[in-house]
């Protein structure tokens, strides 16, 4: 099928890392059910490395895609290189997405920031705020469009 | 093995409708407008086809012109009636909130260029009732469209009523049946329709043909001008080839209607009983007033466009109403009408059986939905926040 990238097709159908850490030390919730795009990204932090990454994603089949690939993309990175992941590489690393997806991979992207924020929160960790998204309600259902990269 | 599910989107070509089609590609290619008779045998075919489909409607054959399909059926029925009430001054049109784009987007049109607009509710059930519609009614209402069955939920509407309605109030009714023929009984004399659109494709006969009925004395505007074809009503070489197998198959599906609906009705009901078991799910649209190959389902707490593609490689061809399917950001219209929420109407999907369908489909089909409906959920952070009672179950 041409619709998705054999890649996409990969990860979508045998997606890697989904689940849950109980023990999580940072949970990052993006998206919003309304637009049918949520992904939780649950991570084990350990001296600055991510240990641990698992993702649950309430979405298309790009949705799923792009969470299985962000995390494999930071297990066993350091913070500062999950962080720099952008959705560009998340796309690039799926061989591409349709124009009108390219919104989950930026959701992936958000994701990690997310997840790693709450992590800096909970441990009363210093970091820049300007350098996270502001997660608010989602642009699309009210402005009817979808934030592009 | 493959299941095909999608019978609402398109059908299989019938034999019957193939057999149909060979002569006119293969020895009789004349020109239906040529005076020679080679030519003349392909307006014979043309006749025979206008007199066959017009049976099926119990319409006169004068009162049937054939088009592209339902779109420009429906374009061509909306335009008509609404330049007939511009010239009076009744620009007016009343229709319902779920109909295929082909009449909204006509309206929407119109709606620029001076038209009121009113679109009933069509409540829970997917039914507008004939006191809307005549409530509705105005000095100055031109058109009254509604369709005949819904293309998404199956949901058969009143037809009979409503156009008696219209006929007493002297408004001129359309119906956009491009689902309901071939599948359901029409009588286009008993039931009061002035204007009806059908599409060949949607009962075993080819894509890029269909018909307008036009009863005598409705209004009937010309959408593309050329030659004198169809009484100068649609320019445009007939395709003889795809008339005469959309002619056949409409025959074929009308002649067998009563046999194909019991054994296809049942085989839907297999499969929304089935599907009824899943927890937190729920049929869209009136269970009895459903189309015979209709299930249009609600899961809750997963996206329809993952379902798809899982439900794909599993071979079972369905559709759904989520967002993520057409490319656009609003789940279905239709499902949003009957009042399901926006998270809730990302999560639907829609199968449509017909008559090539077996009972070992309906098997597979109620192996693999609730298995891929589970598995999708597993991985939902919006169903376990249900599960958990972070957030309430909607159905």
């Amino acid at each position: 099928m041409a619709l998705y990238s054999e890649k996409v097709f990969d990860h979508f159908k045998n997606p890697r890392n989904v689940g849950e850490i109980p023990d999580a030390d940072g949970i990052g919730e993006v998206g919003n059910a309304k637009c049918g795009d949520i992904m939780k990204m649950y991570l084990k932090i350990d001296n600055n490395i991510i240990t641990d990454v698992k993702f649950e994603t309430f979405g298309c089949g790009s949705a799923i895609a792009s969470s299985s690939m962000a995390t494999t993309m930071i297990k066993g990175k350091t913070i500062e290189e999950a962080l720099a992941v952008t959705n560009k590489d998340v796309v690039e690393a799926l061989d591409g997405l349709p124009a009108h997806k390219l919104h989950c991979s930026v959701l992936a992207e958000e994701s990690i920031k997310s997840a790693v924020q709450d992590y800096y929160e909970k441990n009363n960790i210093p970091y820049d705020k300007s350098k996270f998204p502001v997660l608010e309600d989602c642009e699309a259902c009210d402005a009817g469009q979808v934030r592009m990269v | 093995m493959f299941v095909y599910a999608d019978n609402a989107a398109t059908t299989k070509m019938s034999p019957t409708a193939i057999k149909a089609m060979l002569p006119y590609l293969e020895e009789n290619y004349g020109n239906a407008s040529s005076l020679y008779a080679f030519g003349q045998k392909s307006a014979e075919a043309l006749a025979a086809a206008r007199s066959t489909v017009a049976g099926c409607l119990n319409a006169e054959p004068r009162e049937i012109i054939f088009t592209s399909g339902g779109s420009e059926s429906d374009n061509q029925a909306i335009r008509s009636a609404a330049s007939w009430g511009a010239r009076f001054g009744k620009k007016h049109i009343i229709s319902t909130a779920f109909e295929h784009h082909a009449v909204l987007h006509t309206l929407r049109r119109l709606k620029k260029e001076g038209f009121d607009i009113t679109l009933l509710n069509v409540h829970e059930n997917g039914i507008v009732t004939p006191q809307q519609v005549s409530d509705a009614i105005r000095e100055d209402t031109c058109l009254v469209t509604i369709m005949y069955a819904n293309n998404e939920i199956g949901t058969i509407q009143p037809i009979a009523e409503i156009g008696r309605i219209c006929r007493e109030r002297g408004v001129w009714f359309h119906t956009d049946a491009v689902q309901a023929a071939g599948h359901l009984p029409i009588d286009v004399k008993a039931q009061n329709i002035d204007m009806l659109s059908l599409s060949a494709h949607k009962f075993h006969g080819p894509k890029g043909v269909g018909a307008l009925y036009v009863r005598r004395g409705a209004p009937l505007e010309t959408l593309i001008e050329g030659g004198a074809q169809e009484r100068s009503k649609r320019a445009g070489t007939e395709n003889i080839a795809w008339i005469a197998a959309a002619a056949a198959a409409l025959r074929e599906a009308c002649e067998h209607m009563e046999e194909n609906s019991a054994r296809v009705t049942a085989l839907r009901d297999r499969v929304i009983d089935g599907l009824s078991a899943i927890p937190h799910s729920a049929l869209n649209g009136d269970r009895e007033h459903r189309l015979p190959g209709n299930i249009n389902f609600c899961f809750e707490g997963i996206e329809g466009e993952s379902l798809l593609l899982l439900l794909d490689d599993a071979g079972i061809c369905a559709s759904s109403g989520s967002a993520c399917t057409s490319g656009s950001l609003d789940p279905s219209h239709v499902l949003l009408a009957i009042g399901r929420p926006h998270e809730v109407a990302h999560g639907s999907l829609r199968l449509t059986l017909g008559e090539y369908n077996t009972e070992e489909d309906v098997d597979r089909i109620l192996a693999e939905v609730p298995r891929v409906v589970e598995y999708l959920r597993g991985m939902s952070p919006v169903w376990k926040d249900l599960e958990s009672g972070k957030t309430r179950h909607q159905l």
